[in-house]
């Protein structure tokens, strides 16, 4: 099989606090991780590779330099190869513009690397929490689509997947070539070595620009390209002040609990 | 595309059975407040097959004109039927803005189709309005985990469209004598042109219906219940309660109850009128899904909990000393 992964570098939104005086999000300081879905992502890439040693996984981020760390991380838990589209042009860009630059660097990609049978994303990216670059990029290059990935298998050149749907789960057929998108799984992925992060350092990371996208169009990216715009952002209102509950012991906590609730009318 | 009519369209999910998904007629109620404000009339588009129940709760919960696929290749939600069967009805009708659930498929559809039409998606809105300035959609959603709320426009391309989480919007009353315009669109697809086959489906909950996203209460438990014993306790109070009963993850991924009951990023958004999580800590993903809930009432015996930080009233103690009282009490407050 021959895999990519999209890989996004996100702010550890754990660790995010909200400046209390100014209401604004504390940035500073928090860590940048791998975002959490497309580990899952990889690691299904990488289940499918323990099975089958031939198969290949690219990695593909969009974002600034910085994001070569996330990659590298990436590399060292079953990545061979990864690629960064990085320019000052792709700033900006929504969804819609980010899904068409990846899938014309996918596009791109593939005149060296070869056709993509599986094009892996994780479910949603943690900071903004779209889950629509996924089955965006999937429409770009008009490929079908299985979101809510839990596991891949291929088998006989076959793609079954493990889906989450409201009532359990269900297991989808799909043709190759495809885009998978994965959510968390009840396992962890794997975790790198001392030698594998040695390794994956060592590898040159790809870069690619809009200059080197043949037939990009300047009108479908950034700012330019993003047909939302931002109006405004701010934090929500803190419950502030909720009642405290603390007896000596649970009974009387208990029937504190019911007085105050029928006083305040909620039951 | 410019959009041919001030039209609001939504999407009303259907149901294997043909019937309608709430969130659907949830949405037809926020989708009058703002054809009230914007013109245009409202329009359910109701894709499914034995579709005849669901088209009439679109008409009964307000849509003015329902727009109705119907074909037993929507029987079962599939991404490319869904999607060209609705991209076709945008191509033809030209809405103005269109709402979508953000369930799995709503989540699943959207970015097809907005995609499709090159326009924007607003994606797991928590509130809508019209914008003063500009009479565009103002889409407000969280992002950041919940940290941050932003509200964003799609000024230049048509339609502009959202997914709603469900929950978020209560039903109105419904009005079964309300009369509706019916058009019925033939839209089929090739069976080869479906490039995901359904192998076998896996229900996970058999001996309940869990309906978070429609649960007035919900009573939810985490690693503090200890144990798949330990969801007894929480069962009996949902019970006294009329409640459903929800879960965080860790409870989940130790197998005490099945996914389906899960709450938060990676499990259901719940709006309830009262949410009661019971040694639950509260980690940011857990309360994506259920911040909006209307009183939050929180038992953790650990004091600096964080979903102290989001709870009305923070109980601290030891919930297998609790539990079993207030059960008591609310039952002799019902007789
Ligand atoms: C990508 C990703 C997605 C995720 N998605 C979700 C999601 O959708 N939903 C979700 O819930 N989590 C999700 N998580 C997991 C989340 O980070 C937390 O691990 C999880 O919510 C913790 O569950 P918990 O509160 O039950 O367990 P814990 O954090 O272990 O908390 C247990 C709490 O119970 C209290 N307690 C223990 N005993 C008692 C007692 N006897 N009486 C009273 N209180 C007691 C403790 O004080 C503690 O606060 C996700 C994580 C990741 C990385
Ligand atoms: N800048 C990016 N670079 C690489 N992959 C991305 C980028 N943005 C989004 N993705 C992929 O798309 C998925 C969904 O992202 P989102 O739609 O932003 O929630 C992520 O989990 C990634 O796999």
């Amino acid at each position: 099989m021959n895999m990519l992964v999209c890989v996004k570098q996100v702010p550890d939104t754990t660790e995010i606090r909200i400046d209390p005086v100014k209401n604004t999000l504390i940035r500073d300081g928090v860590p940048s991780i791998v975002n959490p879905f497309d580990a899952y992502a990889l690691e299904a890439a990488a289940r499918i590779k323990d099975k089958d040693p031939s198969s290949q996984i690219v990695l593909l981020s969009m974002g600034p330099e910085q994001a070569k760390n996330a990659l590298k991380e990436c590399l060292a838990v079953g990545g061979d190869k990864a690629y960064l589209v990085t320019d000052r042009a792709f700033g900006g860009s929504d969804t819609l513009a980010t899904s068409y630059i990846l899938s014309s660097a996918i596009k791109k990609l593939e005149e060296t690397e070869g056709k993509f049978d599986i094009i892996f994303c994780g479910k949603q990216a943690i900071d903004g929490d779209t889950a629509q670059v996924g089955p965006e990029i999937a429409e770009h290059l008009g490929y079908p689509q299985v979101t809510y990935a839990l596991e891949v298998f291929a088998e006989d050149g076959k793609i079954k997947v493990k889906k989450e749907v409201e009532e359990g789960f269900e297991i989808i057929g799909v043709k190759t070539p495809c885009v998978i998108t994965v959510t968390k799984p009840s396992f962890d992925p794997r975790y790198p070595t001392v030698k594998s992060k040695l390794a994956a350092n060592r590898k040159e990371i790809g870069a690619i620009t809009a200059y080197d996208i043949a037939g990009i169009d300047r009108e479908r990216i950034g700012l330019k390209g993003s047909p939302t715009k931002v109006k405004k952002t701010f934090t929500p209102p803190v419950k502030t002040g909720g009642v405290k509950i603390c007896e000596d012991c649970g009974t009387a906590t208990a029937k504190k609990l019911i007085e105050t609730l029928v006083a305040d009318g909620i039951i | 595309m410019d959009a041919k009519t001030k039209d609001l369209w939504v999407f009303i999910e259907t149901n294997d059975d043909g019937t309608a998904k709430s969130v659907g007629l949830e949405l037809l109620g926020a989708g009058r407040g703002l054809v009230d404000k914007q013109g245009g009339k409202l329009v359910g588009v109701v894709i499914g097959n034995n579709t005849d129940s669901a088209v009439k709760s679109a008409v009964a919960y307000g849509a003015d004109t329902v727009i109705v696929v119907d074909g037993k290749e929507y029987e079962h939600y599939t991404t490319d039927a869904y999607a060209n069967a609705l991209y076709a009805l945008v191509e033809k009708y030209g809405p103005t803005s269109i709402l979508i659930g953000a369930t799995n498929n709503g989540r699943d559809l959207g970015p097809r189709v907005s995609c499709r039409l090159k326009t924007g998606l607003t994606a797991d809105c928590t509130s809508l309005a019209i914008d003063e300035e500009t009479g565009n959609v103002a889409w407000t959603r969280p992002a950041f985990g919940g940290n941050l709320m932003a509200t964003i426009l799609c000024p230049d391309t048509r339609p502009q469209i959202g997914t709603v989480r469900p929950g978020v919007f209560k039903k109105t009353e419904p009005d079964e004598s309300r009369t509706a315009e019916i058009i019925r669109e033939n839209i089929h697809v090739d069976p080869s042109e479906i490039r995901t086959e359904l192998i076998e489906v896996i229900k996970e909950v058999a001996d309940e219906l869990v309906d978070l996203e429609g649960a007035e209460i919900i009573v939810s438990g985490g690693r503090g219940v200890g144990g798949p014993e330990g969801f007894k306790p929480r069962r009996e109070l949902a019970e006294v309660l009329g409640a459903t009963v929800g879960a965080a993850r860790a409870a989940v991924d130790a197998g005490w109850i099945p996914h389906a009951h899960q709450v938060g990023q990676t499990g259901k958004t719940v709006g309830p009128k009262i949410y009661i999580a019971c040694g639950i800590s509260g980690a940011i993903q857990h309360i994506a899904g259920m911040s909006s809930s209307k009183t939050i009432i929180a038992i953790n015996k650990d004091e600096t909990a964080p979903i102290f930080n989001v709870a009305d009233y923070c109980v601290v103690g030891d919930l297998f000393e609790i539990l079993p009282v207030l059960t008591a009490e609310i039952k002799k407050l019902k007789s």
